[in-house]
């Protein structure tokens, strides 16, 4: 069987048809996938144990003639932010580097009920700060499809792992658009849910208002069906929505004719890269599925970026607090930590625990909230906020769906925007507005640079309309030829 | 005098100035379960054995609110007369400290559960009404415990069981102006919350803390001077003395020509002093912002409605309802002086069907016993007031009843039984009595006959010696007249 190539249609037809066993399959992927590895470093680590013991229990639930579940067999990659009982869940940090969560996220608890089989852990970015991958503490990853650029950040091992072939799907996370530009960036389907959608019970937090769990596929199908099964109202999580979940990969009809689509002005003016080339030849497509195409605007996007990393880092500014070096953290080694005073050890943990760009960020964070700057910083960024959503909410009474970039670029080389992160944050413009207003996003792969450098296009969607996102992206995957593209 | 020694002012000096206080107290909630987790809040489980993912702060994991832990703190708020807000929202405040393992605090801060109220503190039958500037729900840090250990000089332990335990601050407004005023307010409080049911306000067990906000000004003055905040005030008692000590402080600074400065500072017992910690510059930035894991808090009028109507009554609502039973001050305050010595009186004075012998019996007999109400039950009391109403027993036998009941648990009707300690007013039992005494003092009987009726009390005494004092001296008076008529 070629593993790299499986969708979950495939892995579900060679189990039904006695092909392979969930455990023969697991041992090849795990086989394949640590194998694999050293070229992209897409993961961290791997759970053969639990990965086996999962294949072992859908084996025998398929020889019983029970249901084994929407995702049977399925191999799966869980970037390195979700909690996972028993494996190290390390956040891309030396901070947790030795730490084994005793419990489990809501999402892999129901994936895992549904089948799935976690072969390990992906790299990221520290924390989930970056948009690169190279922010993490134990190396880089490497782009499958150049392995001499990054596979964007933060969730680059999960996207990696997908398009390199040694996960079928993935989970990753999104604050700010790591899920979305790491899709676009490796050539695979990447998608931010409802704020609310998926449980963020056991994802490590980053910015808690901002925070999403999202899934990667080879196809929009895929991605559309570890979604449904993961997403719901949970209990452990106050801001997780009651809406139902409906069947998505139920509603992939392609019926796509006569929907209005808007081209936000503002994400197109000064798009001349070849990202942009393709975007618009997207938008032909689209047209030619029948779409009606309108331009619309999104005044408040020129805000965004500065809103974004006010209210991102005030929130990592808090949640970050708790790696302290008293209980699970890593404890400094260094002089200072022995020092007798508490003080002492907090900084010698922190200040030698965290890397450059979760400093920055603490130290951006904790300045906006302190004493006399909240009003200035936080307070606004907040009202500005509003003002992004109500811009979507504004462009939704139009349109059914908008069609943006996700990047400004594609996969840059490892390393050639280390020295500016001013320039890094400035890229996430397109990714980030959807995060603020909490609505549903997705990267849909829709061509390559004249370099073959995969390029994402990407579609937002109002609130709980993840079904009539897929639906597009998924007739427009198909028109395009663009499953499994990368 | 050293500059070190702390300087206090004299009576004179400090009788020119008027302390304006405000209080902070902490009252622990009496929730099973923990504020934002299903941990257990029990006292004394072994370190860290009531803990979870939650109140660990590990990475992840997020709070849910406990819909108990609103219940009583919206029934605190209205019984200290506070406007409970239909939205409150939740909001972090940050800080490090070991035994706060999320690093921060959850609290509320610009949008808090309940606002303006108040309680009426009372100093030698003087009212003085103080305003509640506002009630807020947040959750307890763990606890660090610096010694006890081998290894304590070098190494401190932190207990996280308390870690999520439901609190809510109650702050005043700075209306205070004696520290028996602050005593009579913390008192009326702690009475209040026990009686409500929403703490047991056990100071020891750190279920009551207290911190005080002090300043002083010439009296007549308008301007509110320049405050410090005292912390540490484990007791009622100690937060007095504090009181004092750092108002005749202040005045000291202030009349040596200097200026009091804006600070925190510790009460210690051991010397009665307060003691400079944080000054202003070093103050804590607790960079509070809306807590985003948990979404905004809504009281809806049939949710408060149903709270209002499940309230029990204030003790200040008792107060009055027993002064218009005819108890006396001293009385009131006695069965008053909590819920349970209010509620074990009114079940007994039900039974009883006598307010203010009951309120006898309890003042003189019940309530110099040490933990009488766990060993006394309010039937008990009843049945034993009533017996003596209905001249079943007398006072003396009641309490000898009593002193039994406590040792022993048995009800008055089972000691009586078996002591046979019954009272005897049935006529007939008695008259045969009567008739051998009458019989046995011929010389007695010669000496009523002829007008000398004092003899009668001797008469009676026979009757009670052989009835062993078991007859009802009123009924034997009655039949000796009677017969000797």
């Amino acid at each position: 069987m070629n593993i790299a190539s499986l969708t979950i249609e495939q892995v579900q037809a060679g189990l039904a048809a006695r092909q392979f066993s969930a455990v023969e399959l697991a041992k090849s992927a795990l086989e394949f996938a640590q194998a694999e590895n050293p070229k992209t470093n897409a993961y961290l680590h791997f759970c053969p144990e639990r990965a086996l013991a999962a294949a072992e229990r859908v084996d025998q639930k398929l020889a019983a003639g029970e249901n084994a579940g929407p995702l049977a067999g399925v191999p799966l990659a869980v970037k390195d932010v979700i909690v996972t009982k028993g494996v190290r869940t390390t956040c891309g940090s030396r901070l947790l580097e030795r730490y084994v969560p005793p419990y489990d996220a809501t999402a892999v608890v129901r994936l895992e009920q549904a089948g799935a089989v976690i072969l390990g852990k992906t790299n990221c970015d520290e924390f989930a700060m970056g948009s690169s991958n190279e922010n993490s503490a134990f190396g880089p990853v490497r782009n499958p499809v150049a392995l001499d650029r990054v596979p964007g950040g933060s969730s680059g091992g999960s996207a990696a792992a997908v398009a390199q072939g040694t996960a079928v799907v993935a989970l990753g996370s999104d604050t700010g658009g790591s899920v979305r530009q790491p899709a676009s960036f490796c050539g695979v389907v990447g998608v931010t849910p409802t704020y609310g959608r998926v449980s963020r019970y056991g994802l490590v937090a980053f910015a808690s208002s901002l925070d999403h769990i999202g899934p990667f596929g080879r196809t929009v199908r895929d991605a559309a069906l570890l979604l449904e099964t993961m997403a719901g109202r949970d209990e452990c999580d106050s801001t997780s929505a009651f809406a139902p979940v409906p069947s998505y990969t139920a509603q992939l009809d392609g019926t796509v004719a006569g929907l209005r689509l808007g081209l936000p002005r503002e994400y197109f003016e000064g798009l001349a890269s070849e990202s942009g080339d393709r975007i618009h030849q997207a938008v032909e497509l689209l047209k030619n599925l029948g779409c009606e195409v309108r331009e619309i605007s999104l005044p408040a996007t020129q805000y965004a970026v500065p809103c974004y990393y006010i209210i991102a880092t005030a929130e990592a500014s808090s949640n970050l607090a708790r790696y302290d070096g008293v209980r699970y953290t890593t404890r400094a080694n260094s002089t200072r930590a022995n020092e007798d005073t508490l003080s002492g050890m907090y900084r010698a943990t922190r200040g030698e625990g965290f890397g450059a760009e979760c400093k920055r960020r603490i130290m951006l964070g904790t300045y906006v909230l302190s004493h006399g700057y909240y009003d200035a910083y936080y307070l606004k960024a907040q009202k500005v906020r509003t003002l992004i959503a109500e811009d979507f909410h504004k462009a939704f009474a139009e349109v059914d769906a908008i069609v943006a970039p996700v990047s400004p670029f594609p996969a840059f080389k490892i390393g050639e925007k280390l020295d500016d992160p001013m320039e890094m944050y400035l890229s996430d413009i397109y990714t980030i507005t959807g995060d603020l207003a909490g609505i549903p996003c997705m990267s849909v792969p829709c061509g390559k640079t004249s370099e073959g450098l995969p390029v994402g296009m990407q579609i937002l969607a109002k609130h709980f309309d993840e079904a009539g996102m897929f639906r597009l992206a998924d007739a427009f995957e198909k028109a395009g030829g663009f499953a499994g593209s990368n | 005098m050293s500059s070190s020694a702390p300087a206090i002012a004299t009576p004179e000096e400090i009788g020119k100035y008027e302390p304006v206080i405000g209080l902070e107290v902490h009252v622990q909630l009496n929730t099973r379960t923990k504020i934002f987790c299903g941990c257990p809040t029990g006292f004394g489980a072994p370190p860290n054995t009531n803990v979870c993912p939650v109140c660990l702060g590990l990475p992840g994991a997020l709070p849910v609110l406990n819909r108990r832990a609103v219940e009583m703190a919206i029934q605190a708020a209205l019984a200290t007369h506070c406007r409970v807000n239909e939205f409150s929202r939740f909001a972090r405040k940050n800080y490090f400290y070991p035994d706060l393992p999320k690093g921060y605090q959850i609290s509320q801060y610009d949008q808090p559960l309940a606002e303006h109220g108040w309680l009426d503190a009372e100093v030698d039958g003087a009212k003085k009404r103080i305003g509640i500037t506002r009630i807020h729900l947040e959750d307890d840090a763990g606890k660090s415990i610096h010694d006890g250990f081998k290894d304590s000089d070098r190494f401190t332990y932190v207990d996280l069981n308390r870690s999520g335990t439901p609190l809510i601050e109650i702050v005043s407004e700075p209306d205070i102006r004696s520290s028996d005023q602050a005593y009579a307010y913390l008192t009326e409080l702690k009475q209040i919350m026990q009686y409500v049911g929403v703490s047991e306000c056990d100071m020891e067990k750190g279920q009551l803390r207290c911190d005080a906000n002090v300043s002083v000004r010439l009296k007549g003055a308008e301007k509110f001077g320049t405050k410090a905040e005292v912390k540490n005030l484990n007791s009622f008692r100690f937060a007095k003395m504090a009181l004092d000590y750092e108002v005749a402080r202040q005045v000291a600074v202030i009349e040596s020509g200097g200026r009091v400065e804006q600070e925190t500072r510790l009460y210690n017992v051991a010397t009665g002093e307060t003691v400079g910690m944080r000054s202003k510059e070093h103050a804590h930035d607790y960079r509070y912002f809306p807590e985003p894991d948990l979404v905004p808090l809504r009281v809806s009028d049939a949710w408060l409605e149903e709270i209002r109507s499940s309230m029990p009554k204030l003790p200040s609502e008792k107060r009055e309802e027993f002064l218009g039973k005819g108890l006396s001050d001293y009385q009131v305050l006695v069965v008053t002086a909590s819920r349970r010595w209010s509620e074990h009186y009114e079940k007994a004075a039900a039974i009883s069907g006598d307010f203010i012998g009951t309120a006898n019996f309890v003042t003189s007999e019940l309530m110099g016993m040490p933990d009488a109400l766990d060993r006394i039950t309010p039937e008990g009391t009843g049945t034993l007031v009533r017996k003596i109403k209905e001249g079943e027993i007398s006072g003396k036998m009641a309490k000898h009843i009593l002193e039994k009941m406590y040792e022993t648990g048995e009800s008055p009707d089972q000691i009586i039984d078996s002591e046979g300690l019954r009272q005897i007013s049935d006529t007939g039992a008695l008259e045969k009595i009567v008739d051998e005494v009458i019989a046995q003092s011929p010389k007695q009987v010669e000496q009523y006959k002829s007008g000398k009726t004092g003899v009668i009390g001797y008469l009676v005494g026979q009757v009670m010696k052989a009835s062993k004092g078991q007859a009802n001296p009123a009924a034997v008076n009655e039949l000796l007249k009677a017969k000797l008529g």
